[in-house]
């Protein structure tokens, strides 16, 4: 047993550290630590200077563009960009389709498709959930019927992240009305631009547009376009979300939070004293930086175990944890980010807006409560946590 | 990074295993407990035929070189089976004052002693007023030629009951909360102007109140710097408390496990009652507890041997606050979930759960742990 990172991931974490220093501007840098969505241009830029250095895909097979790191060295990277904090590349490519079309679909997706998703030329949106289908996902009646070389798509899909900005979305569609549920889905890639479709923006309680719901009319999708065999989408489904392990926890984006709320909390007074000194309040900070420990322990845990006996593909049975405690850490922190800003969480003024040329609170102040609001999503989104236990008590415990 | 055993851990561990499954079983456990000492002594000579008794000394003193990982491998066995015998006090702890603040002489008089399984020690610290402040020492220790005379009064001397040795912390020097000025001396028990008070505890073990009556004690007795001790007595309770994270995994794992065996077998409404949602919801927040609770002791055998003090104390707060947490969520809910059997004497669950109970409120609970990391700024190298 030896918790200790090596010296040559010790010289990596510096290498990515300097990397980020260089490279990554100060506005995207802020924009992330304020919890907002880089814009689509932003992300692009720094994908491509991701790609540039190699590093875009680290986790994907070396063939198509991995820097074949083992998960160590990927969680180190990821952990790296979350504490900085730099954007992501666009998750719904290069960790939920991406892996899909290596793994699933033929030489032509994958010579087309990959290369644009490592670059951001696609932006990628999901059409999962439907207005009848959320945690029963498998319910889904969007359907697609064949017509020659084409399936034609009718439907409705909602709580569509991001597809205001997509090129493409890879969707489940029911393409046998008559099989078992889980049986009749299939999984389409489907050109946004492709007459029929009609995106219309959901405003969340934080008031931006981060999800559509996308209606689907008569849309004819070539059969070229089918990902892997008629009939087997959930089972691909399936593989996405379960795919992602080196980073369910996002422990250095708790840690980034953390590191802000500290900031702040040396800057607001209370009893003619930085709120930093207060004893409640230390001890709430104690007790959320304690939970976090133990979590990125029981995250390296899980990698440390897939290292060694390689990635079979079946995750540790700890893993299942790190979605259920790490979405409860980032809400945890984005509430305390919130309290800490005290009375000037309360104006609802965007960024840069000023009135009569006064800036409104301190310049840490206005995302504060709507990233608390926006994170609520986390227990819900990607299965909720209610359902995760459900998993974790029939696949884990047994019951 | 690599969480994985050895070849002689694993075979330790499954050893030790194999010899609690024989002997120690919650029938034979309960047979120990009702005997006068509350404890088994064939069970105390095959762990010293094991070698657990050597375990954590260097090999240069005739020990077996173990490091705080071993001790979490005999640890976390005893907490699944609730063992009884004094291997903390006597191993951890007294191991731990012998092999830091011990000289050569001190070494070689006692580490053959405790190997051997000849030797049960305990840790006479707490006093009516101290609760959980280890600076707290209000017993003292007068100069008197070579030696000192020891004069007060210890409580909850845990082992204390059956121990040959003791060791006490007493004051040489400053005001009763004072950090400087504390000594650490091995008191035998049959000295003159010793009286113990003997009692079990609820999970238990035994324990007693130690009166020290102007207890004479030679200058081979006195362990360490006697004007300043504390960094020994520190570092052996963060010893103690890591040890404390590896039982409660074992406590906490066996409360899972009867748990999750009782919720497949129990039948109400016509079907096993781990069917119901809202059963399985609470069956899935034990299991994340301790989880959480096993990467702690992970921790914490890795920061038991840091030498920076400070780094070690934000580790073990951190540690000792979460195993309270977690042993609290995974007690309680493991009793909820066994329903009325789980409140009686007759299963085995309640007897995990006083442990875990007792566990908490050794060398500080949740709340002080807390309390204590958010005076040291809180535990995240935000770098």
């Amino acid at each position: 047993m030896d918790l200790r990172f090596t010296d040559e991931e010790v010289a990596f974490r510096e290498e990515v550290r300097a990397f980020l220093r260089e490279n990554l501007p100060d506005d995207m840098r802020k924009v992330v630590a304020d919890g907002r969505l880089p814009s689509k241009e932003q992300l692009r830029s720094w994908t491509r200077v991701l790609k540039a250095k190699g590093w875009a895909v680290p986790h994907w097979p070396a063939a198509y563009g991995g820097t074949g790191w083992d998960p160590m060295k990927q969680y180190i990277f990821l952990e790296e960009m979350q504490k900085y904090p730099a954007p992501q590349p666009l998750a719904l490519g290069v960790n939920m389709v991406g892996p899909v079309i290596y793994t699933f679909g033929n030489k032509e997706q994958k010579d087309f498709f990959l290369p644009r998703i490592i670059g951001l030329d696609d932006w990628w949106c999901q059409g999962f959930s439907e207005p009848g289908a959320g945690s029963d996902l498998a319910s889904l009646k969007t359907k697609a019927v064949r017509d020659g070389d084409h399936y034609i798509v009718n439907g409705q899909k909602t709580w569509t992240s991001v597809a205001q900005h997509a090129d493409w979305m890879f969707c489940l569609v029911r393409t046998d009305p008559e099989a078992r549920k889980q049986e009749g889905i299939s999984f389409l890639l489907i050109d946004m631009q492709t007459p029929g479709i009609d995106v219309r923006p959901i405003v969340t309680i934080e008031g931006e547009r981060e999800v559509n719901e996308v209606f689907l009319t008569d849309v004819r999708v070539p059969v070229t376009n089918l990902v892997g065999e008629e009939g087997k989408g959930w089972n691909y489904a399936k593989f996405l979300l379960g795919n992602e392990r080196t980073n369910l926890a996002r422990v250095g984006a708790s840690k980034q939070r953390i590191a802000r709320i500290r900031d702040i909390a040396a800057k607001e007074m209370v009893d003619g004293k930085p709120l930093i000194e207060d004893h409640r309040f230390r001890e709430k900070l104690a007790s959320i930086e304690i939970e976090l420990k133990a979590l990125e322990i029981t995250q390296l845990r899980v990698i440390a175990a897939d290292m060694r006996r390689g990635n079979t593909g079946k995750p540790d049975p700890a893993s299942s944890i790190l979605k259920l405690k790490g979405t409860e850490l980032q809400q945890t922190t984005t509430r305390l980010l919130m309290e800490v800003v005290g009375p000037h969480a309360m104006p609802c003024i965007a960024d840069g807006e000023a009135l009569g040329g006064e800036p409104v609170g301190p310049d840490y102040a206005a995302h504060a409560a709507p990233l608390y609001f926006n994170y609520r999503k986390l227990s819900i989104f990607g299965g909720t946590n209610e359902i995760q236990k459900n998993i974790i008590a029939k696949a884990v415990l047994g019951l | 990074m690599d969480f994985s055993l050895t070849e002689e851990q694993s075979i330790l561990k499954d050893t030790l295993g194999r010899l609690l499954g024989d002997h120690c079983s919650f029938e034979a456990r309960r047979a120990h407990l009702e005997s006068a000492q509350g404890w088994s002594q064939p069970m105390w000579a095959r762990y010293a035929g094991l070698g657990l008794m050597a375990l954590p000394f260097p090999e240069a003193t005739g020990g077996d070189g173990g490091s705080s990982v071993e001790t979490m491998i005999v640890m976390e066995a005893l907490g699944e089976k609730l063992a009884l015998e004094p291997y903390l006090t006597t191993v951890v702890l007294g191991g731990g004052f012998v092999r830091l603040g011990g000289d050569s002489r001190q070494r070689e008089e006692l580490i053959p002693a405790i190997s051997e399984g000849l030797l049960k020690i305990a840790f006479a610290h707490t006093e009516r007023h101290s609760r959980y402040d280890l600076s707290h020492v209000e017993t003292s220790a007068q100069r008197d030629g070579d030696g000192y005379v020891l004069s007060g009064a210890k409580g909850i001397v845990i082992h204390g009951d059956s121990a040959d040795k003791i060791f006490v912390t007493a004051r040489t020097s400053g005001n009763p909360r004072s950090r400087e000025g504390i000594g650490l001396f091995l008191v035998d028990v049959n000295a003159e102007g010793v009286s113990r008070r003997s009692y079990r505890l609820h999970d238990g073990l035994g324990a007693a109140d130690l009166t020290l009556d102007k207890v004479k004690v030679p200058a081979s007795a006195v362990f360490g710097d006697p004007g300043s001790a504390m960094p020994i007595i520190q570092h052996v309770v963060d010893i103690g408390i890591a040890a404390l994270a590896a039982e409660s995994v074992g406590v906490m794992s066996a409360m899972q496990a009867l748990t999750l065996d009782y919720l497949k077998t129990r039948q109400q409404f016509g079907m096993p009652i781990g069917s119901f949602q809202a059963l399985q919801h609470k069956a899935v927040d034990m299991y994340v507890a301790i989880e959480q609770a096993r990467s702690m002791a992970l921790y914490a055998a890795m920061m038991a041997e840091e030498a920076d003090e400070k780094e070690r104390a934000r580790a073990m707060h951190a540690v000792k606050a979460e195993i309270g947490r977690s042993g609290r969520l995974v007690g309680e809910t493991a009793i909820q979930l066994h329903g009325g059997v789980g409140m009686t004497m007759e299963f085995a669950i309640g007897h995990y759960f006083k442990r875990m109970t007792m566990i908490d409120v050794m060398f500080g609970d949740s709340d002080h742990h807390l309390r204590s990391l958010g005076k040291l700024g809180g535990l995240l190298d935000v770098a």
